[in-house]
């Protein structure tokens, strides 16, 4: 394309842009993406205006970044270029929640915590926890964000029924549908859910809903190592108290042992007391209480006293693995100089770290070195979220990824031109 | 006595009649011949001499799965033993241009392991070893051919199960399950095999063997996992799967309840999801469907009633204690006038055995009959209902009904009399109708047995052009000479050419006007 500098060029696509979309403007160093400065930015009102919008930036072959909150947009790896930011915020409305199906259809610029609003009043739930807070709906999607939840109910893969989707060429695509069950073609929701905007661009969502548990409780309990919260997750996922969530927490500035492990029961109120009786007999002790423990459900690196720009890590194992990944990251932290927080999901097997921002590139490619052996040997991975720029620049993020020459074949489909977030995702895709 | 499945009006293949691609694909065989010849010498250099069949009267035998009116005898059969000798035969078709087919224990009730007659049926009943079971993983690595209930009995002493549950369950395979998406009775509470599978080999359609998804969730890159399960064996062949171990729940509650009518069960259901609860099943047959059930197995069903439902709860055992309470006053309060627990195992299995067996059941109470599988809305059952009633009535067609009322998964059991001039027609008319019923309550074609020859058809009543264009490419991606399960589950064939805005001429069949070009 013509470089992003040519003020000729760039008139002509604004031009083209607001013949689109009636809210066309300069972008400001606000809107810049992960450290890429952005020249424009549209925000379509409808998935017809985002097709108009995506067919218009195709013609001035302008790389396109989509937004929803812009709450995780230094995550994944810097886009290369990005001449348009699709901001999505305009499309905000919960569209219909059928109740009676336990099914909600929204917009992909609507905030989560909204869609919970909507759902809540008929006690019901998008089972999509939200580490981040603020985000939207098409940004979780896109990032696959996820929670302690994850254990019982899964992720967005496993909610999103239907969705509404405009390719690079500005054509609309659908597919799902609005029942929960249903097997009719492919399901092109579960390959745009975690495809960092560089498949497609998100414009409406259908999700599965489920009940609010009338009951919740937390025991906590601590634990002197990581093979100790790994029994203990153990003890617990192979139970038949049918635990919501188990999460770990190991934050790295303690006394090197301490960390805990908390685990979320819910239920009826009768039923739950009773099963917490049981949990702390099976954990050898623990705290209940009522409300979630400090830190639950959010990213060890957005924790208070965090300072600075934390390199985000998420590890993924099997549930063997967890003491494993746990301490070799732990291990290496140490002997780069430095520490490293862990919290996640012990009973899921997707653990979260964060290395403090005075780790540098160095520090970081040490800790990332046998720590992603340690998840390969668990069957997992290790991903680098999000890190200052020195440190992205220096390191592989994405680590290897298997099938990668399917995916860049599966990109190229979509789009040929490399013009939805290049650079963004794995393998430069 | 004929088994049908689905159905099509005027838009596509009515029984008796040769499907499309059938007969295309025997115009194609003689120009595939020499292909198939290079394939099947590649197959018995890598495959034991019992494993490659070529004989007129064995191929037969593999000329349908579970939708028997549709027909078609393969030009080779394989039945691998291995990923590489899998991928070797898929290789040679690639090298060759040959079609090819996977197959499990072939008991797809919408034609999706029909072969061709111009290509190869990959049968993956040879490669069935439950390779690991990971207790500590809640994981177990099986291959393609291994039987879903096998996977449960292997893991059952140590607590656990597998979940995805299709009525099949006894027979069919955990590649066919993959290769649909298979649900079952218990996916309202525990998901799909989407949910289940994690991770798998893959066999692509070039042979070349990739790894997605594995023990651990959330793989990085795109979910292509998530995108073949269910793509109906048109983007490659698992060669294993990695599926997850459900732990078995500490109390189980089955119930059989007899209410006068389908309005009053589905009142009850309203009424049990409504209040937060959500069972492991909620399955619903009418009357027609009960007298079935009596006929085939003596399930003692209630006297009388115009509906049943069988309601199993399952969970901590303090939980469903409660829920059981609550679900007994749903039912008493909409009308139910018997209520009959299923105090141990023999007669949780006779309560079960009624249901699944309904399907092969109404062959005891007429001659022939369609099965048809559509989803609508759960909110939406009374009114469909009362349609399919008056459909039925008008058309003088019986229509029996077997469903999973708690996610909208209807089969409609549309009843005929081959012998009867029109009969057949008549009924794939109902059958029809009942799939536009769902379409135009906002539901879905399929809901658990897939699209496949049986109603590729009727994709572009559900989708639009640019929604078909658009999975195409996911096709094109994986697929690019389409010679991966051709005809299934897509209405119109389509060459993917170069990568789209690279093109720089029209393909020649497109310019001949033969086929759409993506």
């Amino acid at each position: 394309m013509a470089p992003t500098g040519d003020t000729v060029s760039l008139d002509a696509a604004r031009t083209a842009l607001s013949g689109a979309c009636d809210d066309v403007r300069e972008a400001t160093a606000a809107d810049a993406v992960d450290g890429v400065p952005a020249s424009l930015v549209a925000r379509p009102a409808s998935t017809a205006e985002v097709g108009e919008v995506l067919r218009a930036a195709a013609g001035h072959e302008l790389a396109v970044v989509p937004r929803g909150r812009g709450t995780k947009s230094t995550w994944g790896r810097a886009p290369e270029r990005a001449d348009l930011v699709v901001d999505l915020s305009r499309m905000s409305a919960v569209l219909d929640h059928a109740a009676g199906d336990l099914v909600v259809e929204t917009q992909a610029g609507a905030l989560l915590a909204d869609v919970q609003a909507v759902v809540g009043t008929a006690g019901q739930r998008l089972a999509l926890d939200e580490p981040v807070p603020g985000s939207s709906i098409g940004g979780t999607l896109a990032t696959n964000s996820s929670g302690p939840g994850r254990l019982a109910v899964g992720t967005a893969r496993d909610l999103l029924i239907g969705v509404t989707v405009v390719r690079a060429d500005g054509v609309v695509a659908r597919a799902g549908g609005r029942v929960v069950k249903n097997v009719a073609g492919y399901d092109l929701g579960k390959l745009v859910i975690g495809s960092f905007g560089t498949l497609a661009v998100v414009t409406e969502a259908v999700f599965r809903l489920h009940p609010v548990a009338p009951a919740r409780q937390w025991v906590t309990v601590g634990v002197d190592s990581a093979g100790r919260a790994q029994e203990l997750a153990q003890r617990v996922v192979h139970s038949q108290l049918v635990p919501a969530a188990v999460e770990v927490d190991w934050p790295g500035d303690g006394d090197g042992g301490a960390g805990s492990l908390g685990v979320l029961l819910e239920g009826t109120p009768a039923g739950v007391e009773t099963r917490t009786a049981a949990l702390t007999g099976l954990l050898g002790g623990g705290t209940a209480a009522g409300t979630a423990p400090a830190g639950w459900g959010r990213y060890p690196w957005d924790d208070d006293g965090v300072t600075g720009r934390a390199t985000a890590l998420k590890a993924t194992v099997a549930l063997s693995g967890v003491a494993g990944a746990l301490d070799a990251g732990r291990r290496a932290a140490t002997d780069a100089g430095t520490t490293l927080s862990w919290r996640g999901s012990a009973g899921a097997g997707v653990l979260y770290g964060a290395l403090p921002a005075t780790a540098g590139p160095d520090a970081v490619a040490a800790v990332l070195g046998p720590l992603r052996a340690a998840c390969a040997a668990a069957g997992g991975a290790l991903v680098v979220l999000d890190a200052a720029p020195e440190v992205e620049a220096a390191v592989d993020t994405w680590g290897p990824v298997p099938a990668i020459d399917l995916m860049r074949r599966v990109k190229e489909r979509f789009d040929p031109e490399r013009r939805l977030a290049p650079g963004r995702f794995v393998g430069g895709i | 006595m004929s088994v049908t499945h689905g159905t099509t009006t005027t838009a596509g293949p009515v029984p008796g009649d040769t499907p499309p691609e059938a007969t295309s694909a025997t115009g194609d065989a003689h120009r595939h011949s020499a292909g198939i010849e290079a394939v099947g010498r590649v197959a018995r250099a890598v495959l034991p001499v019992t494993g490659v069949l070529s004989d007129p009267t064995q191929l037969r035998t593999y000329e349908c799965d579970g939708l028997a009116h549709y027909r078609v005898t393969p030009a080779l059969v394989v039945l691998p033993e291995t990923t590489e000798q899998l991928a070797a035969v898929v290789r040679a078709c690639a090298a060759h241009g040959v079609p090819f087919v996977a197959r499990g224990s072939g008991t797809g009730l919408s034609g999706g392991a029909l072969p061709r007659a111009d290509g190869v049926l990959v049968v993956t009943s040879r490669m069935r070893t439950i390779r690991e079971v990971r207790r500590a993983d809640q994981r177990a690595v099986v291959e393609p051919g291994v039987i879903n209930l096998a996977v449960t009995r292997a893991v059952t002493g140590e607590g656990y199960y597998y979940a995805p549950d299709p009525s099949s369950q006894q027979i069919c395979s955990i590649g066919g399950n993959l290769a649909e998406n298979s649900g079952g009775a218990h996916c309202l509470k525990y998901g799909f095999t989407s949910n289940h599978v994690l991770g798998a080999e893959l066999v692509t359609p070039q042979g070349d063997v990739v790894a997605l998804g594995g023990l651990a969730p959330d793989s990085p890159g795109y979910d292509l996992l998530g995108t073949v399960v269910g793509s109906e064996g048109t983007l490659g062949i698992a060669t294993t799967a990695v599926v997850r171990l459900v732990r078995l729940p500490e109390e189980v509650r089955t119930l059989l309840v007899g209410f006068r009518s389908t309005d009053d069960a589905g009142a009850a259901t309203s009424a049990i999801i409504g209040a937060g609860i959500v069972p492991a099943a909620i399955e619903m047959m009418d009357a027609l469907a009960i007298e079935a059930a009596e006929a085939a197995v003596h399930c003692d069903y209630p006297a009388g009633a115009g509906a049943v439902l069988v309601i199993e709860l399952d969970g901590a055992a303090v939980e469903v204690e409660h829920e059981y309470a609550q679900v007994e006053r749903f039912c008493t309060e909409h009308g139910a006038f018997e209520l009959r627990p299923a105090t141990d195992a023999a007669e949780r299995a006779l309560i079960w055995k009624g249901r699944k067996s309904a399907f092969a059941a109404v062959g005891r109470i007429s001659p022939d009959y369609i099965v048809q599988d559509g989803v609508i809305p759960r909110t939406a059952l009374p009114e469909v209902l009362r349609a399919i009633a008056e459909l039925s009535s008008s058309s003088g067609v019986r229509v029996a009904n077997v469903f999973h009322a708690g996610d909208g998964n209807l089969h409609p059991l549309v009843l005929f009399d081959d012998a009867q001039p029109g009969a057949g027609k008549a009924a794939e008319q109902v059958s029809g109708a009942i799939l536009d019923l769902c379409i135009n309550h906002g539901g879905s074609i399929t809901g658990e047995h897939g699209v496949g020859v049986d109603k590729a058809a009727y994709m572009p009543r559900m989708f639009s052009d640019d929604d078909l264009d658009t999975m195409q490419l996911v096709r094109c991606a994986f697929d690019p000479d389409g010679i991966s399960n051709p005809g299934k589950l897509f209405p119109t064939p389509r060459l993917c050419g170069e990568v789209p805005g690279k093109r720089k001429h029209a393909h020649p069949l497109v310019e001949a006007g033969l086929a759409d070009a993506f």
